[in-house]
């Protein structure tokens, strides 16, 4: 009873998540390559999705102290947010990550930062989001 | 500006083919092309002049058998009036030889007149010309009295019949014939005419003759005749002067000219015709008429002139004739001419008559002509316009769908999705269109040129059931190919253009049936035919138990001649497989015919006329309820029939369709069958022969479709038709079945696994497989509940397929989970198992992502995290079968490693050339980017890459990719 209170707990959250955009069918398949093999396979990927993306975010922000914006710099690290959130299915992150692409191509300054706080804001969404939901199917 | 330099090619082109209308006529024609009347009226003037002259001659001929005919006449009668008159003129010179002798030679004389008139009466009929003949004696004036008194009356003249007066001699008439007593004593010289014959008679001593004039006593003309009568005998040579001294007397007659002419004429034939007139022409310049009217009368223009001679040489006369009537005119000339003219002047109105036609059939074949080319050019320019309008449309549609694509990424609202997402679909709709459009385009251009290469036909099919095996299960349609095991593994062929018509075929059958079965199947077209002709007799012969139950799915197919009746007798000597070459063994072509049956829809019955017509749709309502445009099969039509086969359908409406169609292809080289086979065949894994497997099937066209498939694994099969005799056989049997596969139907009518004895307690028990078409999750538990925990093949079935499942049974031995995929990946799976590859990325999610993915594939992964670190571990000899490549990567990108790891390779190629192992080397390097745009893969291919895949993996689209280069190539690790 307990048990299947959880999993039903679970797959109110997961599916919240897909209906909500923060994921998409990428994290599906995702979960498709989990195996006995690899039993922890998703949640590896997402962890090491977080350190990296914290660590992208740090670069990003170092970026955005200097004066004038190195845009070509900004570009190639959100180039790698967006490949590596379009890996896991992040949805919302990696359409904010375009559209920060957007801002750099148009070199729009106040543009860029703007979309920085919004990338941010999604990815900590996200962790939150995911690290309960990880919580609790473990 | 490349559309608009598109455009003004095309222009070019067009004007250029009408240059080539210009041109003259290529013929030369026989026939003047004008002025035909001026020809038909000096063709009638010719011939009109021809036609006298022919009259002409033949006229002549029969004017001069006319003229003749007059002379001959005219001569006839002159030589006849001649003699009668020289034969009187005769006897008067008898009768001058009697007076002579017995009136002057005898003294006294024994002639008076009653002597000379009784003697010349009675010998009258000798003159029948002369009226009369008289003596006149020569008498002086001297001796006037003497005789006037001797003979008792007076001299007299003829005129008055007075006395004569005075004259120097006189030549009374004292002997007178009776019928001119009249004459007695009547001075002869007292008439002119008469006095002038007289002295020229006895000058002449022979007889002469007067002038015509009229005759005494009657009216007729006549003329007289006098000859002189001497006293003693002349010698001959006597002179005139003798002569008159020697004078005694005249004897004269009278010929009346009239009426011997008339007796003579009376006698002969045709005296209607002629007209016979006689003249004296003593006098040139007066013709005195002696017989015949004055007057002209008859033909003037045909006169005959004969001479006659009456012996006296002064007088001269002739004799003219003349036909009564004109000669009538030639009626044969004439007709022959007429005749001849009007033949001429018809056979001359059908030469112009003709020579019009063929001129306006002519000008009407040039019109014709040109309007031919003209008619091509345009086609032409309409196939180049379509061609070039559809690839041009298809860069800016790249364009939309990429960007659609990106938008679908970024956060739209649902309404926004949907309609992005329709666009999208619209899109996709578009560019299939454009591409069938310019396929089309193509093969009216007579652009489409088919390919030869060796291929697997089997395999292709089982590549277009897999497309289709997603909608077909969705739908519940049972989908299934078989191909004979006469049909040669490799045959030689355009594969691409095959699998086209395959898949159109198969495509409209799927969009068209909602429930029952299609059906794919290949057979030799010789063997098909052989059998279908066998099989017909016994369709007439009895039709049992209906169609039902006897076709793949059980439902009614339309053609139902392909019933399982005549299939088993297709597939009924493919018992011994590969002993197939049997009667047309020698040849090189193989005759494939291939059908596909739906239990569809079907076609209305007035559509389908229409069907292979381009554009055409049965129905325009079934355009709006099932979408296509129709010109998918006037494609397969034309590419069906560049493949030298033809298609046809066979279609009842509600009930389905079955379109089947020929082809031909062309036999592998026996060798180098041997080395394709490995490249080619698809790589059928061979650790299933000798296994035996049994199938539980009621359908006998289902389990063979189930058989082909096992056979091509190397499986052999028995068929059983319940789960029982199945168990139960392979209890009893010697050989147990590796396998027993049963159909989910079957399984699902009662027949449960429970009640049969369970192998438990054996050591190696047969593998328990369920096939079915779909199923749902309740089915699933019951069906593990049931017993059938190996495994579950989901259909369509496909031998590579059925060998992954049957790997995962029976390979691994372990206890998988039921569920097996049963699509692409599967077929993945099959491609990628074993192979090395190495994932290059500088994002470590995704290269996890990327290797998670592939390793789920059967791969071995190794990963790089820079371009770098790849050219280190890819330094030659390595083991890898591929590499994925990401392009975007900081200090060395995917194209830049590319093109490093394509120069390493190609040196060493070289080094390598001399060398006996000669293996080139040549790894797949596919690129992995999110960008789908055209650009980018030409990008790829410029730096050496083999194609790209999207990021993240799209199974589509991976299996795509990756089945280019490791079905081309066969496996290195093999």
């Amino acid at each position: 009873m307990e048990q299947n209170h959880t999993k039903r707990q679970i797959k109110v959250t997961r599916n919240s998540l897909f209906e909500q955009g923060y994921l998409d069918e990428q994290f599906t398949q995702l979960e498709d390559l989990q195996d006995d093999a690899n039993p922890n396979f998703v949640e590896e990927i997402v962890t090491s999705f977080f350190s990296d993306s914290t660590r992208l975010i740090r670069n990003v922000e170092t970026a955005l102290e200097n004066y004038p914006l190195d845009f070509c710099k900004l570009d190639d690290y959100m180039h790698q947010f967006m490949g590596s959130s379009s890996s896991i299915g992040a949805k919302k992150v990696r359409n904010e990550c375009t559209q920060f692409q957007e801002y750099c191509k148009a070199r729009n300054d106040d543009g860029c930062i703007r979309a920085f706080q919004r990338v941010k804001q999604e990815h900590a969404t996200l962790k939150r989001k995911l690290e309960a939901y990880f919580q609790v199917s473990l | 500006m490349g559309v608009k330099m598109q455009g003004h090619h095309h222009l070019v082109a067009v004007s250029l083919n009408e240059q080539q209308l210009g041109t003259k006529r290529k013929y030369r024609s026989y026939v003047p092309r004008t002025n035909q009347g001026k020809y038909l009226i000096l063709w009638i003037i010719v011939f009109g002049f021809a036609a006298i002259h022919v009259y002409r001659s033949i006229d002549a001929e029969h004017q001069q058998r006319i003229q003749e005919g007059l002379v001959s006449m005219c001569d006839q009668r002159a030589r006849m009036l001649q003699d009668q008159f020289s034969v009187c003129v005769n006897h008067v010179h008898a009768l001058a030889v009697l007076v002579s002798t017995f009136h002057y030679y005898k003294n006294p004389s024994v002639i008076d007149q009653d002597t000379f008139a009784e003697y010349t009466a009675r010998t009258a009929f000798e003159r029948p010309l002369l009226s009369g003949v008289a003596y006149a004696p020569r008498v002086l004036n001297s001796e006037r009295e003497d005789f006037e008194s001797q003979h008792g009356g007076t001299i007299r003249t003829m005129a008055n019949k007075e006395p004569s007066p005075h004259r120097d001699e006189y030549a009374p008439v004292i002997f007178s014939q009776e019928t001119v007593s009249y004459l007695n004593l009547l001075d002869m010289m007292s008439g002119e005419e008469d006095r002038e014959n007289i002295l020229r008679a006895r000058s002449t001593g022979k007889a002469v003759l007067t002038s015509p004039f009229k005759l005494l006593g009657s009216h007729h003309l006549g003329v007289v005749l006098t000859i002189p009568v001497y006293k003693s005998k002349l010698p001959p040579n006597a002179s005139v002067r003798d002569r008159i001294e020697a004078t005694a007397g005249y004897l004269g007659g009278a010929f009346d000219v009239e009426s011997l002419v008339e007796n003579l004429l009376g006698q002969l034939a045709g005296n209607q015709e002629i007209i016979v007139k006689v003249y004296d022409v003593t006098n040139t310049s007066d013709h005195l008429i002696m017989y015949g009217r004055q007057t002209q009368e008859g033909d003037p223009t045909r006169v005959h002139v004969s001479r006659l001679d009456f012996g006296d040489p002064y007088r001269k006369h002739h004799m003219t004739c003349r036909y009564l009537h004109e000669a009538p005119i030639s009626r044969t000339a004439m007709i022959t001419a007429v005749l001849g003219y009007v033949i001429v002047i018809l056979v001359g109105y059908m030469f112009y008559t003709g020579a019009i036609h063929i001129v306006q059939v002519e000008d009407d074949f040039d019109t014709m002509q040109k309007l031919k080319v003209r008619a091509e050019a345009a086609d032409v320019a309409k196939s180049q316009f379509l061609a070039t309008v559809s690839h041009e449309i298809r860069t800016p549609m790249n364009g939309i769908l990429g960007m659609l694509a990106l938008l679908l990424d970024t956060d739209l609202s649902s309404t926004q999705r949907d309609y992005a997402q329709t666009a999208q679909a619209c899109g996709r709709a578009l560019i299939t269109l454009i591409n069938e459009v310019l396929d089309r385009a193509k093969i009216e251009a007579g652009k489409l040129e088919l390919e030869a290469v060796p291929f697997d036909l089997r395999s292709i099919l089982d590549d277009v059931l897999s497309l289709f095996s997603e909608k077909s299960r969705n739908k519940g349609i049972e989908l299934a190919v078989l191909v004979s095991d006469k049909v040669p593994q490799i045959v030689m062929g355009d594969p691409g253009r095959f699998r086209q018509v395959i898949t159109n075929l198969v495509g409209n059958s799927v969009k068209f049936t909602e429930q029952g079965h299609i059906f794919v199947q290949v057979h030799l077209a010789e063997h098909s035919k052989a059998v279908q002709d066998a099989k017909l007799e016994s369709c007439m012969n009895g039709r049992s138990n209906g169609p039902q139950s006897k076709t793949l799915s059980g439902r009614e197919a339309a053609d139902d001649r392909n019933n399982w009746d005549r299939f088993k007798h297709l597939i009924a000597d493919e018992e011994f497989p590969f002993q197939v070459l049997t009667s047309d063994g020698n040849s090189q072509n193989v005759n494939l015919m291939v059908s596909v049956e739906d239990t569809g829809i079907g076609i209305p019955l007035h559509a389908q006329e229409l069907v292979f017509m381009p554009f055409m749709q049965a129905d325009s309502s079934t355009s709006r309820h099932y979408g296509g445009t129709g010109i998918g099969l006037s494609i397969s039509k034309c590419l069906v029939e560049l493949m030298g086969g033809h298609i046809s359908f066979i279609s009842r409406p509600q009930i389905g369709s079955t379109f089947s169609f020929t082809a031909k292809f062309t036999r592998c080289e026996k060798n180098t069958v041997a080395d394709l086979k490995r490249s080619l065949y698809d790589d059928l894994p061979t650790s299933f022969k000798g296994m035996k497997a049994t199938v539980v099937d009621t359908k006998p066209v289902r389990a063979a479709v189930t058989r082909y498939h096992l056979k091509r694994l190397g499986v052999s099969v028995d068929v059983v038709n319940s789960i029982k005799t199945a168990v139960l056989g392979s209890c009893s049997c010697s050989g147990q079945p590796d396998m027993i596969l049963v159909e989910k139907d079957v399984w699902l009518s009662g027949d449960d696994l429970n009640n049969v004895p369970v192998f438990g307690n054996k050591l190696k028990s047969p593998k328990m497989i369920l096939l079915a078409t779909n199923v749902t999750g309740g089915e699933l538990d019951k069906a593990k509940a049931a017993g059938f925990s190996d495994t579950l093949i989901m259909k369509p079935l496909r031998a590579s397929m059925v060998a992954a499942c049957l790997q995962q049974v029976l390979g691994t031995g372990k206890a998988e989970q039921g569920k097996v995929m049963a699509n692409g990946s599967v077929y993945l799976r099959g491609l990628l198992l074993g192979k090395k590859i190495l994932v290059v990325d500088d994002n470590r999610v995704n290269r996890r992502v990327a290797a998670g993915a592939l390793k789920k594939f059967g791969a071995e992964v190794e990963c790089a995290e820079s371009g770098k670190a790849a050219l280190d571990l890819l330094q030659i000899p390595h083991g890898f079968d591929a590499c994925f490549m990401d392009i975007q990567m900081p200090e060395m990108d995917g194209f830049e490693a590319t093109r490093r790891i394509r120069k390493m390779e190609e040196k060493l190629n070289e080094q390598q050339d001399g060398c006996c192992e000669n293996r080139t080397w040549h790894l797949p390097i596919l690129a992995m980017t999110a960008d789908v745009i055209q650009a980018t893969f030409e990008e790829c291919q410029k730096s050496g890459m083999d194609g790209y895949v999207s990021k993240p993996f799209q199974e589509e689209n991976l299996y795509q990719e990756v089945a280019k280069f490791f079905e081309s190539k066969p496996a290195t690790d093999s």
